[in-house]
């Protein structure tokens, strides 16, 4: 089914909104721009362009939707694809009430209706017949047609289409149709340089400046392993989720084990190689 | 227990085994003696090696029988095979001369299998691999040597260290080396001439031991001030403290300048001590990095050449003989990796990786990309424009190595793996235009036709599944009886609902088919129509496979040969490449069967399944595969395959059923089609079978 993210932090602790499309994120999401895309998302929001957002796992790209959505104070609805996504989990559906047979907006139909901005994370993860249905409303029409009820949404002004692919997989499975893809304007996202990638790790993580420049150092070093053993590089995330455990005082080398060197790989030697970048860097 | 045999029995055994190497200058007579004062079971234990060393070399087996009695007296059984082992894969490796100095240094064998502390390369080889690929970002081969060192493109690095009592540290000191090996290319070693520097000297070995240590003292200061803890374990394993006249190359901006100017300060004087990771400056990493140098140059123009291609024409103005590209290497953020912008007419351009690797490895070498190196690219770029429908095909990438794997191949006598025996090479089928595909397409019409309908009916068909309880649809006929019973004072059922279920066939085959020169005649046009009809029915199916042929001749000449790869459409080439299956040599199956599982578990798919395709026994030409070993060889083969997840299943194409058969394939699926004539729909049929 479609889930919708709540960034964490940034809602009233004892609220817990389920509609994406009713609440507008209040407080900045702290983002370091790595290049011209902010200037080029507002543009593409203002032509009424579709984005596409390219880029490795966890360096950044859903922490930017939701610093457009705070910046350009749009809602922001996120669905998160999986291989078993349908067009009506995005669509909608009837469901049967005691008498009566009840329509449920799906999340993207709720987005176009509130003028939202609409976020597929993911989207090569979903049936590839499924991201036929965003076509209609990716190109100049911006509809979006609810076949089973007969009904025509036609996009507000507001409404954005977003989503997030990933080329590393290089799998032809997971590729993206061209065309879906030349429907989009795409903004290549890529791992912060050092400089900022530490600066990154340090706010978000609370940590010491020798320690985001040893993590910066560890996260170089396997991201020189890509496709040499490794799927991925150690991603931003990585770097500050072992930089949050160690600013709480567990040691560098347990935290590095357990957040990065685990989470890259299952390769005993792998893993013995990882160690060993951060008993290196450390 | 049985009583020892006595000296003139043994001779007798000897005489026969060794018999090829034994000469009127050179008897068994002292081997025998020797073995007639070892107990019964160590002399058969000795019988039976010489026997199994028998095989692979005489001479190996008569260094064995030479050396086994002594070494027998201070080995335990497990030992002695680990021992023996040990120079048969050396053998294997190096060749007659180190392989019976193995066997002669037992002793030294005995020392270091006691050494427990001691660091082996072979046990660390790809962590350390793996180390260096980190802190270089570009391939470092990783090899053995009595003196560590390094051409640039090879770390060498000692067999064994066993300097300190606790393991771990000998590890470090690996970890150590590869670190300061890889610093030498980073930090610029190489930029001057050290072999000129040392010449002068009165002994220029002994000046080339100490500017390596000089060497070794600056990269040391460099590797501490990026790599914290790696300058934590050298400073607790060095075990001195430093050299002050040295403290000049611990400065940031100290380089290879300044260690050979020091040298001459020192050459006279005390030498500095010397750090447990010992190495020397190798004499033909020069060389190595000039041609290093010359052909990433080359790659580089290419490389720009060709991105120019793919760019529209420049502007007017920028046209000029001004170069297009430049590069700007990024802010120096901290010590190591600078990042770099290309851009061309000014315009910041992401390299492909493959470019942005290459300026990466030029940048670690020089530090910079010098402004030559544009100019040379931009001349490409303007010739290639020039005549660019002429270079369309041949701007194809340079140095492509050929591709060469190697692979382990079993023995079953040694009950052991022989390390890298088999050289394996990837070539295309030349491709036919002989008519063949066509002839077999009408010959086989109808049953082509009966054939592509039985394979539709496999097809990944939609299913709608009524009465669930989550779904995309209403299921009306369950909304009718709810209601129903709703009306009759039931309770209205959940499952309301229909779902879509997609049943994906999500599996990928690899078949490899038997090209040796057993197969040519009937079995040969057998395989190839087979493989047409094959590919027509699995075109309907539209499950993703491959098709590889195999042959070789001895273990350095195993070859696969490419008919159909995954990503291929069935398209004409694939038809006359099918056409094109010609009868090539044996069938040394083991190294194929290994190839092809390695390359199959790289597709994504949910079911993996090799289909070998081959008539009767592996075979080759000498050394021994014909017969046990090979049947042994292919059938671990197949183990291990199945190990990595793969489904493997044989057709043999025979005319009666040998005996070896179920030896051969027992732990996998395996069928016997003994009539050649029926081959081509049966292979078509099995698969249909092991499908579904």
């Amino acid at each position: 089914m479609a889930s919708e993210t709540v960034p964490t932090g940034t809602a009233p602790r004892d609220v817990r909104p389920l509609q994406g499309e009713a609440r507008i994120i209040k407080a900045e999401p702290y983002y370091e721009p790595l290049g011209g895309e902010i200037a080029l998302f507002e543009a593409a929001h203002a032509s009424r362009l579709p984005v596409l957002l390219k880029g490795p796992t966890g360096c950044g790209k859903t922490r930017f939707i939701e610093h457009m959505a705070w910046r350009l104070q749009r809602p922001l609805v996120t669905v998160s694809c999986h291989d078993d996504l349908t067009a009506a989990d995005l669509v909608g559906r009837y469901l049967i009430t005691n008498n009566e047979t009840l329509w449920v907006d799906g999340p993207l139909a709720r987005a176009v209706r509130a003028g939202a901005i609409c976020y597929l994370d993911e989207i090569v993860e979903a049936r590839r017949d499924t991201t036929v249905v965003i076509h209609p409303l990716a190109d100049d029409r911006r509809m979006l047609p609810m076949e089973k009820r007969g009904e025509l949404l036609q996009a507000p002004p507001e409404f954005l289409l977003a989503m997030s692919y990933n080329p590393g997989y290089q799998s032809v499975l997971k590729d993206l149709k061209q065309s879906t893809r030349q429907r989009f304007v795409a903004i290549e996202f890529q791992y912060p340089e050092t400089a900022l990638e530490e600066a990154i790790i340090r706010k978000e993580s609370g940590a010491g400046a020798s320690t985001a420049a040893a993590l910066v150092r560890l996260a170089r070093m396997t991201r020189n392993l890509k496709d040499n053993g490794l799927d991925e590089g150690a991603s931003t995330r990585l770097l500050v989720h072992a930089a949050k455990l160690i600013a709480r005082g567990v040691p560098a080398a347990a935290a590095c084990h357990s957040a990065i060197a685990e989470a890259l790989t299952d390769d005993p030697e792998m893993l013995r190689a990882i160690d060993e970048f951060t008993a290196s860097a450390f | 227990m049985a009583a020892p045999l006595t000296a003139r029995e043994l001779r007798g055994k000897l005489d026969y085994l060794l018999g090829p190497v034994l000469s009127s200058r050179r008897s068994s007579a002292p081997l025998a003696e020797a073995m007639s004062k070892l107990d019964r079971p160590a002399q058969d234990f000795m019988l039976h090696w010489i026997e199994v060393i028998d095989r692979s070399n005489y001479e190996m087996a008569f260094q064995f029988a030479a050396a086994a009695p002594a070494a027998l007296g201070s080995f335990d059984a497990a030992t002695a095979e680990a021992w023996i082992i040990h120079a048969m894969d050396v053998y294997d490796r190096d060749g007659l001369h180190l392989g019976a100095q193995a066997l002669r240094q037992f002793e030294a064998f005995d020392r270091q299998a006691r050494e427990t502390h001691a660091a082996t390369f072979a046990e660390h080889a790809r962590v350390l691999e793996l180390f260096a690929r980190g802190l270089a970002g570009r391939r470092l081969r990783l090899d053995t040597a009595e003196d560590a060192g390094t051409d640039t493109e090879t770390l060498y690095l000692p067999p064994r260290i066993a300097l300190f009592p606790d393991k771990a540290d000998n590890f470090a000191v690996y970890r150590i080396l590869v670190a300061l090996l890889w610093a030498q290319g980073r930090y610029g070693t190489w930029q001057a001439d050290l072999a000129a520097a040392c010449a002068d000297y009165a002994d220029p070995a002994r000046a080339g031991r100490l500017l390596a240590r000089l060497e070794g003292m600056r990269l040391e200061a460099r590797l501490a001030g990026i790599y914290p803890g790696i300058a934590r374990a050298m400073n607790r394993l060095r075990g001195h403290a430093h050299d002050p006249r040295c403290a000049g190359l611990a400065a940031a901006n100290a380089t290879v300048a300044d260690s050979i100017r020091l040298l001459g300060r020192l050459y006279d004087a005390a030498e500095p001590p010397e750090p447990p990771w010992r190495f020397s400056l190798h004499a033909g990493a020069g060389a190595v990095r000039a041609a290093r140098l010359q052909r990433e140059r080359s790659e580089f123009a290419a490389a720009l050449a060709e991105l120019i291609r793919q760019q529209p024409p420049p502007p007017e103005a920028a046209a000029a003989d001004d170069g297009r590209f430049s590069i700007e290497a990024g802010a120096p953020s901290g010590d190591e990796g600078r990042g770099f912008e290309l851009r061309l007419d000014g315009q910041p351009l992401a390299p492909p990786p493959p470019l942005a690797r290459l300026i990466e490895s030029i940048m670690q070498d020089l530090g910079e990309i010098p402004d030559d190196y544009f100019a040379a690219a931009d001349a490409a770029g303007h010739a290639q424009r020039d005549d660019a429908a002429a270079s369309g095909e041949e701007s194809a990438e340079p140095g492509q190595d050929p591709g060469v794997h190697y692979y382990d191949e079993w023995d079953c006598r040694r009950r052991h793996y022989r390390k890298d025996w088999c050289a394996l090479r990837e070539t295309d089928v030349l491709p036919a235009d002989n008519g063949f595909v066509e002839a077999v397409l009408c010959r086989y019409r109808p049953q082509i036709v009966r054939l592509r309908r039985s394979f539709e009916l496999l097809r990944g068909e939609d299913r709608l599944l009524k009465r669930q309880t989550g779904g995309d649809d209403i299921d009306f006929d369950a909304l009718v009886e709810g209601h129903a019973d709703l009306k009759a004072g039931m309770e209205l059922p959940e499952r309301l609902l229909t779902r879509r279920l997609r049943n994906e066939r999500n599996l990928a085959a690899l078949f490899m088919v038997d090209m040796s020169g057993s197969t040519k005649g009937w079995i040969n046009d057998a395989e190839r129509e087979a493989l047409v009809m094959l590919c027509e029915a699995l075109e309907v199916l539209g499950d993703r496979y491959a098709i590889y042929g195999f042959s070789g001749l001895t273990r350095k000449r195993c070859e696969t040969y490419r008919i159909k790869r995954f990503d291929e459409a069935y398209d004409e080439t694939v038809r006359r490449r099918i056409a094109g299956i010609t009868p090539k040599d044996y069938t040394r199956m083991g190294a194929a069967i290994r190839h092809l599982s390695a390359m199959l578990n790289r597709v994504d798919a949910r079911t993996r399944l090799l289909i070998t395709l081959s008539d009767g026994k592996p075979d080759d030409y000498s050394d021994h595969y014909r017969g046990e070993y090979g049947i042994e060889d292919t059938r671990q083969a197949l183990v291990e395959a199945q190990r990595s997840g793969i489904h493997p299943f044989c057709i043999t194409i025979d005319h009666e059923a040998r005996d070896y058969l179920p030896q051969l394939y027992g732990p996998v699926n395996w069928t016997l089609v003994d009539n050649v004539e029926r081959l081509p729909l049966k292979v078509a049929d099995i698969y249909r079978r092991l499908t579904t």
